[in-house]
């Protein structure tokens, strides 16, 4: 059982790894994921929300819904763990 | 944990240095994390942090002294009624911005609200929402600590 | 060997976040205990959550706080400044992790006042599935 674990991890890695050459370079300006979208967001983000900061910006602005949810899920996760363990009367 | 449990039972857990130290930090955990929160514009930060932060200050107090004291300074009620409206102010602003007539989570809309610049109300919104993740992070939290380290029972902490 | 070496030391961090990642992966599916297999799947998501991070990297970028009149005034240049996206969405990484990882821990607890045990081989006895 563990050989056949070590085997498909080191399987795994080596696909993987094999994976990484056609990945950008490491703090290349001009890799793909940095040139899509997220100059429009280091431009505009400023001028559209007033908020420096252009984390909280994009988090609470461009990605509410999904800040919304993350939310939701924290809170599920807090129901979740209530209805598990607790066995108070309070 | 029946041992350390065991221990917090026969009065070893308590320390005086320890107890000490957590009160006169407790106020200054809970002072930065509201920093966090309102300074989250402008610096590194945001309701996440901020409410991770003001509820490791109650988990400090649970864990210095032991799990009623902590329920005793922020008891379970209050928490799940903090709980449920923090995710509620979220959702409610969304909700809001969607019946003023505007797009869901869109907070320029809000200015029919309060005649302010539609741009500031974005900034503002944002805060507002902050606002909301910390409150229910902050509780979750805490009661993630509660029913983990009693086991459920809420009454002997670690 | 001369390119071999030039491609690891382009992309090491990747080479470092494929290692992290398959600790984890074995962790997964090798291990017996439930929490070393959580603790594995922790290992798994703090590689993912680097790799994104470190996909947002520019050379010489700055954090991605600006000056405010400086940026309203559109004197922000886009090189300078790492690309906030990758933070964002590990943001939301990082609190689902957190949230997995107690809803685990609560179910682990229940297993464990179950059946007196974490491995899963004892469990599966005890269930009558082996």
């Amino acid at each position: 059982m563990k050989t056949l674990a070590l085997l498909a991890t080191i399987l795994t890695g080596a696909i993987l790894l094999y994976g990484t050459a056609d990945f950008a370079p490491w703090g290349d300006p001009e890799s793909p994921p940095n040139r899509h979208l997220s100059t429009y967001y280091i431009e505009q983000a400023v001028k559209e929300t007033h908020v420096p900061n252009l984390v909280t910006a994009l988090l609470g602005d461009y990605r509410g819904y999904d800040t919304m949810f993350e939310l939701v899920v924290i809170y599920c996760a807090g129901m979740g763990v209530i209805a598990v363990l607790r066995r108070s009367d309070s | 944990m029946k041992s350390l449990q065991a221990l917090a039972q026969n009065g070893g857990g308590d320390n005086l240095i320890l107890q000490t130290t957590i009160r006169l930090t407790v106020p200054f955990i809970q002072l930065f994390g509201l920093y966090v929160i309102v300074h989250g514009h402008y610096s590194p930060g945001g309701g996440f942090q901020g409410g991770v932060l003001l509820g490791a200050a109650f988990i400090l107090i649970a864990l210095g002294y032991d799990l009623p004291t902590s329920k005793r300074y922020f008891p379970v009620r209050t928490n799940a009624i903090l709980a449920n409206s923090g995710a509620l102010i979220f959702a409610g602003i969304a909700t809001l911005c969607a019946l003023l007539g505007g797009y869901f989570l869109d907070y320029s809309i809000l200015t029919r609200l309060l005649p302010i610049d539609p741009i500031e109300w974005r900034s503002l919104g944002i805060f507002l929402v902050e606002v909301g993740v910390g409150l229910g992070v902050m509780c979750i939290m805490l009661s993630l600590y509660w029913d983990m380290a009693s086991g459920g029972q809420m009454e002997e902490g670690l | 060997m001369e390119s071999m070496l030039g491609v690891v030391v382009a992309k090491y961090n990747y080479w470092l976040y494929v290692v992290l990642m398959m600790i984890g992966f074995y962790a997964m599916i090798g291990k017996r205990n439930l929490v070393k297999k959580l603790l594995g799947m922790n290992i798994f998501q703090t590689a993912i959550i680097l790799f994104f991070v470190s996909m947002g990297a520019k050379r010489g970028g700055g954090i991605p706080i600006l000056d405010k009149e400086a940026a309203l005034a559109g004197a922000v240049k886009v090189a300078e400044v790492v690309n906030p996206l990758p933070h964002v969405l590990m943001l939301t990484a990082i609190v689902v992790s957190v949230s997995v990882t107690g809803v685990a821990l609560a179910v682990l607890q229940r297993i464990y006042k179950e059946y007196g045990t974490l491995e899963e081989d004892e469990i599966l006895d005890k269930i009558g599935r082996s």
